[in-house]
């Protein structure tokens, strides 16, 4: 189906009619973050994003298009793997004991508009992760009950995309609930789910024609041409055959051990908890939050790091992203959005290191 | 039951973290039902020579007579933590260890021979045994209070020491150096402000220190490609905390 480009403030008004708040992409700080909007106009419209290896710009481009641009610095994962949360508090009774309170579930009902169809392969992995193993998190759970996924194809891939590359994209094949795919004088959409039906019934649709869907045929082509991709190789096995190689000291002579890369990383859900009691003693609140296993911590057990240079640090990100992830969620965990590329501060390419060690002789 | 005592003393510095402590508000109010304030010059409690448990130093040592009031504190208490950058790397005022003391002190002073200076700016750690090092110009009310709390518990205070990065994107503050190209000192910094500068957009300037496993190698080398010439990036270094031995190796890389 079709609908002209004036009827995107109709998707979102009737979204807000159900309870929605709307979560779409917008420029700030120099780049495209998400957050809530009420009106189109706050849509980057006319934008174009410039990834390379550490760095990431925009320029406007004069068009009318909201969805031409790749990617910002994340898009899902924020929302239901929140960066810091508290999951219960306790408090010290007079008679000595402790009595803990959970929180309030997340009531909220939110609709991103705009997830790519990497954010949306990310998802299905933090589905997989959260929801469907021995026990589910009730906080991740709350809120992706209450999550309405209004996906974007990808137009125009950054020089940092590799999506193609893992199967990923840059159409979106199933996941969210309608997808959209912007052409210069409107939009074709797609229900994926029951929810989706219910939000396009209200909308006034035109049957799309053979020449709407020759230009989304073109634009899925051309978003296919991606500058980057992984090697064709069984990346799984040559990873774990290569742990001595000298190349993961190369790359930890210049890697910052930062995390910038596993925060940007769209399934990359490792978490410490930490206990943050009141000054008096009498109460205290229990966090978790984002962790890295670029950091000390997360190796830490009984006195000993286990992980205690850069190398190792890499080496156990890249051979989980890569290898044991599949034997963990039956597939590598790297959807090729590009954003460990652009978003490392010294600009460490993750298509090259992972060359660099599969193919070596 | 005797409440635990806590001293507050000053050594060369600011006295930034002291007042940090004073600003505490309500807080303050609490812990002082907690502890025994003994000594804190600066709020007015006066007894320098007390034992006590838990002994808080600002400052960095700058003077012989630094030197023998340090170790009678060390040895008047049982746990002995040090507060800033001041008392945890030597300070601003480490600076001058680059500098010839006995020159400048005879090209400004009239009577140079009354002006007490040693040679370098120290951290207390240089001297005396620290039991904690508490990062930061001036540091984190959050971050005091925490180990304090932790004492109190009878367990150790957890040490905070991933990189600032961690706490941006923990916060979802956009990355200056990605997408401003600003010498932002984050990924060898320790985390401790939240992050205080990126969130308004501007570039960390290290004053929380080096954090666990930095590679201010490629950090300076990564300076240098945003177009900082060799004294810029050894600058970067210099200012708050040159006298901590991570960022120092780079000052003398790129010193010119």
């Amino acid at each position: 189906m079709f609908f002209q480009t004036d009827q995107l403030q109709h998707l979102l008004d009737n979204l807000q009619a159900k309870g929605y708040a709307c979560i779409a992409p917008q420029v700030r700080h120099e780049t495209i973050i998400y957050d809530e909007i009420t009106s189109v106009v706050q849509l980057p419209q006319g934008i174009n994003d410039q990834q390379q290896p550490g760095s990431y710009s925009l320029s406007a481009n004069n068009g009318s298009k909201y969805f031409d641009w790749a990617n910002g610095p994340q898009a899902i994962k924020p929302l239901l793997f929140a960066p810091t949360e508290m999951l219960w508090s306790s408090t010290r009774n007079a008679d000595g004991n402790i009595s803990f309170s959970a929180v309030e579930k997340s009531e909220k009902k939110l609709a991103i508009i705009g997830a790519r169809a990497c954010d949306i392969a990310a998802l299905k992995i933090h589905d997989l992760h959260f929801l469907q193993q021995q026990f589910v998190d009730p906080y991740y759970q709350a809120r992706r009950e209450n999550l309405l996924i209004i996906a974007v194809n990808c137009s125009h891939p950054a020089d940092t995309c590799f999506c193609y590359s893992t199967g990923d994209g840059p159409f979106v094949k199933d996941g969210g609930d309608i997808v959209l795919t912007e052409l210069q004088h409107g939009f074709l959409i797609a229900a994926q789910t029951e929810q989706g039906e219910n939000v396009l019934s209200k909308l006034v649709l035109q049957e799309s024609t053979a020449e709407q869907c020759a230009e989304s045929e073109r634009i899925k082509s051309n978003a296919s041409k991606q500058n980057r991709q992984l090697p064709k190789l069984d990346v799984k096995s040559r990873l774990f055959d290569e742990l001595d190689s000298e190349t993961w000291h190369t790359i930890a002579e210049k890697c910052l051990s930062c995390g910038n890369c596993t925060s940007v990383c769209p399934t990359c859900f490792c978490h410490s908890e930490n206990e943050v009691p009141e000054l008096d003693g009498k109460s205290s609140s229990h966090y978790r939050e984002w962790d890295s296993c670029f950091g000390q911590g997360h190796s830490y057990i009984h006195g000993i790091t286990i992980r205690n240079g850069t190398s190792l640090r890499y080496r156990q990100w890249l051979t989980h992203k890569f290898s044991s992830w599949i034997d963990q969620y039956g597939r590598s965990g790297c959807v090729g959005c590009g954003r460990c590329i652009t978003w490392c501060p010294v600009a460490i390419d993750v298509t090259e290191s992972v060359a660099q060690i599969v193919e070596a002789p | 039951m005797n409440k635990p005592k806590i001293a507050v003393h000053k050594f060369s510095s600011c006295d930034g973290c002291q007042l940090a402590i004073i600003n505490l508000g309500e807080s303050l109010l609490i812990l002082s039902q907690l502890v025994e304030i003994t000594h804190f010059a600066e709020a007015g409690a006066l007894d320098e020579n007390a034992t006590v448990d838990i002994a808080i130093i600002e400052g960095s040592v700058s003077t012989s007579e630094d030197v023998t009031r340090l170790q009678k504190i060390r040895d008047n208490s049982s746990y002995l933590m040090t507060v800033g950058a001041c008392a945890t790397s030597g300070g601003i005022q480490a600076l001058r260890n680059m500098a010839k003391t006995s020159q400048w002190i005879a090209d400004i002073y009239a009577n140079p021979a009354v002006i007490d200076s040693l040679d370098n700016s120290t951290p207390i750690k240089n001297h005396v045994k620290v039991d904690l090092e508490l990062w930061g110009c001036p540091i984190s009310q959050r971050q005091l209070l925490m180990a304090i709390r932790a004492l109190l518990f009878g367990v150790m205070p957890v040490e905070e020491h991933d990189k600032v990065c961690m706490e941006c994107k923990r916060q979802q503050t956009v990355c200056v150096m990605v997408t401003k190209n600003e010498a932002c000192m984050g990924p060898v910094t320790r985390t401790g402000c939240g992050a205080l500068c990126p969130r308004v957009g501007r570039d960390c300037y290290g004053c929380y220190g080096p954090a666990e496993n930095v590679n201010t190698q490629a950090m300076a080398n990564r300076l240098e490609g945003l177009g900082l010439i060799k004294d810029e990036v050894a600058r970067r270094f210099l200012f708050i905390n040159s006298g901590a031995e991570q960022l120092h190796q780079q000052v003398q890389r790129w010193e010119t």
